[in-house]
């Protein structure tokens, strides 16, 4: 039960954040960046595809990655209330990205040594992607912020209005604590200092300053959602809900 | 009697749908075939978690089999993860000609603005060449273009 309630959570982040960005598709500001995103979304769906597959075998209830995907309730979704962010502009969503990005790229290092042998096989598979939307994510979050006056206020802005929900990319409850305990979670208690470093290290080279108000917000990890949840899970589950059981 | 040479000779002739002139084995993909009692069991990686040519390949491998009156089970195995690296001498000199630059060796990915990776034109092989994006027209390639012929070029970037 532990293990597939972790499971959820890292394969629901992708999801999640992957039909986000895929949101992009026909609406980047230029081709590349299109592309790029619509690549990362794709990279997202890809894992959530490998852990949700992996949770519905945990379960053993007959559910398989697209019953998971597809045809659960919103509370019964336990990605990041950060992911579930609406895209805004271009500076919003590559600030989502980077501070996500700069999480996952860490807990995947750390899930590679998982005493859970498929655990850690996706994390390995996944670092390598995980890295290389970091790069693309930080290099742009330098970019905006170093950039001109009407770039940086308007990143700075994103930072101040997405800090609130980064607190939950550390939430650690007994169900965790218990697949730590057999190794299935290697320790993550440093996690978030790391996270600081690495986060503190890239806004520094782009000029913006974490904003000092720390009021934070979660509730992902238990299901509880904000108001844009709803919206976009009616739209990735439209065509099961509609045309139960179809496949293209 | 079916020997696992055979069975190789036989993938090979099944191509990356999205890159025609690459054959599963010179893409490095497949990992071991091995006969179960009557049935054998291919084991294929992924490239990129979510690259949507792999359904197509596993349904490829057992049209192929099938043609030869051999039934098989195609497993995915995400461990040891995909590398660019193993990618044939073969595969890189068909990428080469098709109009795809191979994978060259890549500086640290972690360097944030590194220098792009100095890949040659595939068509006139000067090394005067710009990155356009990171990004390309699948998971696994980059975009650039060739300062000299001009023409735009797909990377099929390192992946180690």
């Amino acid at each position: 039960m532990e293990k597939f309630n972790y499971l959820l959570r890292l394969g629901d982040d992708s999801l999640i954040l992957g039909q986000r960005l895929a949101e992009w598709c026909g609406h980047g500001p230029i081709l590349e960046e299109d592309i790029a995103m619509t690549n990362i979304s794709l990279d997202l769906i890809g894992q959530a595809i490998s852990v949700l597959n992996y949770a519905g075998d945990v379960e053993c209830k007959g559910r398989d990655g697209d019953a998971l995907a597809f045809l659960r309730l919103e509370k019964d979704y336990k990605n990041l209330l950060l992911v579930e962010q609406k895209n805004g502009d271009f500076g919003d969503t590559m600030m989502r990205q980077f501070l996500f990005d700069a999480y996952r790229k860490l807990l995947f290092e750390r899930l590679q040594s998982s005493t859970d042998k498929q655990l850690a096989a996706i994390a390995e598979k996944s670092l390598k992607e995980t890295r290389y939307h970091f790069k693309h994510s930080a290099e742009w979050v330098i970019r905006l912020g170093d950039g001109t006056d009407e770039s940086h206020k308007r990143v700075q802005n994103s930072l101040n209005n997405l800090w609130r929900y980064t607190d939950e990319l550390f939430y650690v409850d007994a169900s965790d604590k218990v697949l730590t305990k057999q190794g299935i979670l290697p320790d993550l208690s440093d996690l978030k200092s790391l996270w600081l470093q690495e986060v503190n290290t890239v806004l520094d080279l782009a000029t913006l300053q974490i904003p000092t108000n720390n009021w934070q917000f979660e509730g992902g990890r238990k299901g509880v959602h904000s108001e844009h949840m709803g919206y976009l899970l009616s739209e990735l589950q439209f065509m099961q809900r509609v045309y139960p059981n179809m496949e293209w | 009697m079916v020997s696992p040479e055979d069975i190789y000779v036989f993938l090979e002739e099944v191509k990356d749908p999205e890159i025609p002139v690459l054959s599963i084995i010179d893409l490095g993909i497949v990992r071991n075939v091995e006969q179960l009692d009557s049935t054998w069991k291919i084991t294929i990686t992924p490239t990129y978690s979510g690259c949507p040519a792999m359904q197509v390949i596993e349904e490829e491998i057992k049209i192929r089999l099938s043609k030869e009156g051999i039934s098989c089970l195609v497993v995915n195995e995400l461990s040891p993860a995909w590398t660019t690296d193993w990618i044939s001498a073969k595969g890189r000199e068909n990428l080469r000609n098709y109009g795809i630059a191979p994978p060259e060796h890549e500086v640290d990915k972690s360097v944030l603005f590194s220098a792009p990776t100095v890949v040659p034109c595939p068509k006139c092989k000067s090394r005067s060449t710009k990155m356009v994006s990171l990004f390309g027209s699948t998971a696994c390639k980059a975009h650039y273009q060739c300062l000299i012929c001009l023409e735009p070029f797909d990377y099929f970037k390192c992946l180690k």
